[in-house]
């Protein structure tokens, strides 16, 4: 035991010496989670818009007004005629052009019925769509209070609420996939460099004659990794809780052990590759290369899972952050417990397990 | 010249001799290509809808089932009381609950109202906010409809309201289609990371394993160095955007209005700013642990910050003045313009002396902070 704790003590020592990488691996999650809670929405606003206007009359000043008055869009007078849609969605120098038609206000009055052509640069789907919807119900509101003096009866009026997000924060969102990104690869990444390291080197014959089992040696060299991580997921959950108001309504120890868990699965996941690769480049690509899109893109941190395409929707189950994420967001945002999140408790628990069976059979072979 | 050409041969040597690596340079990033252009999509569908219905009318039937016919919508289950449908919530098995109340129909045929109450899972506000929309559509077309059959009884209280309509037309890809958004861009990204990760490897790699040494007493000059390391990633960065805009055309038909010509020439000026930057990053760090963790650093904020899953323009102008010095925004903004806009050279000029402007000054610093003494 007392060997153990030397060579613990050792690791520890090695790793918190090299202050660049303690630098980045303390800046890293405090600037992601900055940049998200700031700067970066996956809501639409600002948008520039152009206008072109045949009417010219009242009716679509005020409608104008109305429109450049939302913090969604900026107007800006790119263009006069038809023509040079074209070349400004070219350009990139605005993502849509209203065309009101000419005879607006003489159509409204007679047919009670006017046109607005919304004409958008698709090639962004997402924007395209929400920028169709914005304009459509800004001028539904208008024309709301057009006919504010003969209300249609019959009327359903829908009330909404807004569950775990009144406010419709997207650093809700962003945090618990910032914190699941940064656990995920900086532990895979971390452990599988580490021990390939040694591999590399040479010294891991020298650990593995020494008096240590191959088993206390691994322990020893993903412990402190454990241990950054630990911290690194603290300072995570600190900033949303204390910069962004982000709620934690579950309960603090369920958070912990769950987040340890996570830890744990990455961390196996690290010793998993380094099992397999020959080299600290090899285990770095396959960390990285191998790990950030796939966890970016199907953990659910960004694109909703369920409007993937169903064979999509089977092969995110093999991604661990996809459980993680699930399981932090129910007990930061929902209050849940453990009766709500137990299945994919289990989940990472199996995932932990098997990666490990791989891994010391892997190790075995590689011995003998 | 011959120097250069035995150090690339080298390095390629290097390059083929890892047989754990190839797959990782050739075969990953375009297996990853293929599948994960599939689920980068913000459309939102399938949303887990349900509903507790206390009136059991034909009225709230019928409302019912235009959700059920609706594609966005999928009718998980209907709960007899909305506190069984909020565990639900809290358990993520539905992520919409309609809840119609007792006398719905009794009160919108003679009352001239009634309220619905509809809740939505707001964790992912974007996609709150999309749901909220269909939901408003498919209640107002059934309130609609409603409306124009009881009118037909009563005329007289009938007073025509003042409509505008709007008609939304999508230009260059008018069916929506998100794969011919995001194929380019995850291109971009394959291409990027992999350039960089291995330049950002390579020198380091050498000092920690004494090779570095070796060349260093060796006659050859710094810049010839520099060339011959970064001319074979150079190359496969080029590979790798060639078998990706085959796949883009051939798999995803992902249409390429603009000239490829174009695209290859600012991709070979582009990598020599990304290879710029893991030389640097290689030169500075002493091991190769801290420059993998300095590369990712950066990938990650580049990524973040490009543009390429959530807009620029919805930043504050602080963090759109970041971007400008963020490459990849670059790219993925002039990949997109040229293959799907079918932007020419005088539309991306700005971007492209940008880029090129970058590529002078960070292999300056390059050369410059490699140093052959230490």
């Amino acid at each position: 035991m007392k060997r153990f704790i030397g060579f613990v003590t050792k690791e520890f020592y090695h790793i918190f010496r090299d202050k660049r990488t303690m630098f980045i691996l303390f800046g890293m999650p405090i600037a992601q989670i900055m940049l998200f809670g700031f700067a970066i929405t996956n809501e639409i606003n600002n948008v520039n818009i152009a206008i072109l206007d045949k009417a010219k009359d009242n009716e679509t000043q005020k409608i104008i007004n109305k429109i450049s008055a939302s913090n969604y869009f900026k107007i800006n007078d790119a263009i006069t005629n038809e023509n040079q849609i074209e070349s400004v969605f070219k350009k990139g120098k605005v993502k849509a052009v209203l065309v009101f038609e000419t005879d607006f206000i003489k159509n409204l009055q007679t047919h009670k019925q006017a046109k607005v052509q919304v004409i958008t640069d698709a090639t962004d789907p997402n924007m395209a769509n929400t920028i169709a919807n914005y304009v459509n119900a800004i001028l539904q509101n208008y024309t709301q209070e057009m006919n504010k003096n003969n209300k249609p009866s019959h009327q359903i009026q829908t009330q909404t609420q807004l569950y775990y997000n009144p406010e419709l924060k997207s650093v809700f969102n962003f945090v618990p996939g910032v914190m699941t990104i940064i656990l995920m690869l900086v532990s895979a990444m971390m452990t599988s460099i580490s021990i390939t390291r040694e591999k590399e080197l040479g010294t891991m014959e020298v650990l593995l004659v020494s008096p240590l089992n191959p088993f206390q040696v691994i322990i020893g060299k993903v412990f402190p990794y454990v241990f950054l991580s630990i911290i690194n997921a603290t300072i995570i959950l600190l900033l949303g809780f204390f910069v962004f108001k982000m709620p934690i309504e579950g309960n603090l120890f369920l958070l912990a052990f769950e987040s340890i868990l996570f830890i744990i699965t990455a961390l196996s996941l690290g010793i998993l590759i380094s099992t397999i690769a020959n080299s600290q480049q090899t285990a770095m690509m396959m960390s990285l290369m191998g790990l950030m899109l796939p966890v970016i893109i199907l953990s659910g941190f960004i694109f909703p899972i369920s409007s993937m395409p169903m064979p999509l929707q089977i092969i995110s189950n093999i991604i661990p952050a996809k459980w993680f994420i699930i399981i932090i967001k129910a007990i930061l945002l929902k209050g849940a417990t453990v009766s709500v999140i137990w299945k994919e408790t289990l989940i990472l628990i199996g995932m932990t397990a098997f990666f490990l069976a791989v891994s010391v059979k892997k190790y075995k072979i590689r011995l003998e | 010249m011959k120097t250069i050409l035995f150090i690339i041969q080298k390095e390629f040597k290097q390059i083929f001799r890892n047989k754990a690596m190839l797959p990782i340079i050739f075969v990953l990033p375009l297996v990853q290509l293929l599948i994960l252009s599939n689920a980068a999509s913000f459309e939102i569908k399938n949303i887990k809808f349900s509903y507790v219905d206390n009136d059991h009318s034909v009225a709230s039937r019928e409302l019912i089932s235009k959700f059920e016919a609706s594609k966005y919508f999928n009718i998980i289950k209907s709960f007899s009381s909305k506190k069984e449908a909020d565990l639900q919530m809290q358990t993520g098995k539905v992520d919409v609950i309609l809840e119609i109340p007792n006398h719905f129909e009794r009160d919108l045929i003679t009352e001239n109202n009634t309220n619905l109450s509809v809740s939505i899972n707001a964790i992912d506000g974007a996609a709150a906010g999309v749901e909220s929309v269909y939901i408003s559509q498919i209640i107002n077309g059934f309130n609609q409809k409603i409306q124009t059959q009881l009118y037909q009884y009563n005329d007289a209280s009938y007073v025509q309201t003042v409509n505008i309509v709007t008609i939304p037309s999508f230009w260059y890809n008018n069916t929506l289609n998100y794969k011919t958004f995001m194929v380019p861009g995850i291109l971009v990204l394959l291409v990027t990371m992999l350039t960089l990760f291995l330049s950002s490897m390579n020198i380091v790699r050498e000092k920690e394993m004494g090779t570095l040494e070796q060349i260093n007493v060796t006659p050859i000059r710094k810049y010839q160095f520099i060339i011959g390391k970064l001319f074979p990633f150079w190359v496969l960065g080029l590979v790798i955007l060639t078998v990706g805009l085959t796949i883009a055309k051939v798999i995803f038909s992902v249409p390429i209005l603009g000239s490829i010509g174009l695209i290859y020439f600012f991709t070979s000026i582009y990598l020599l700013v990304i290879l710029g930057i893991g030389l640097i990053i290689s030169n500075y760090s002493d091991t190769q642990q801290q420059a993998m963790f300095v590369a990712w650093f950066f990938t990650v904020i580049f990524i973040l910050m490009s543009g390429l899953f959530t807009p620029i323009e919805s930043m504050p102008q602080w963090a759109q003045n970041i971007t400008l010095f963020n490459p990849i925004r670059y790219f993925v903004e002039i990949i997109r313009m040229v293959m799907l806009k079918g932007a020419t050279f005088s539309d991306i000029s700005r971007p492209f002396i940008m880029i090129a402007c970058y590529a002078i000054v960070l292999n300056g610093i390059a050369v410059w902070s490699y140093r052959k003494v230490n």
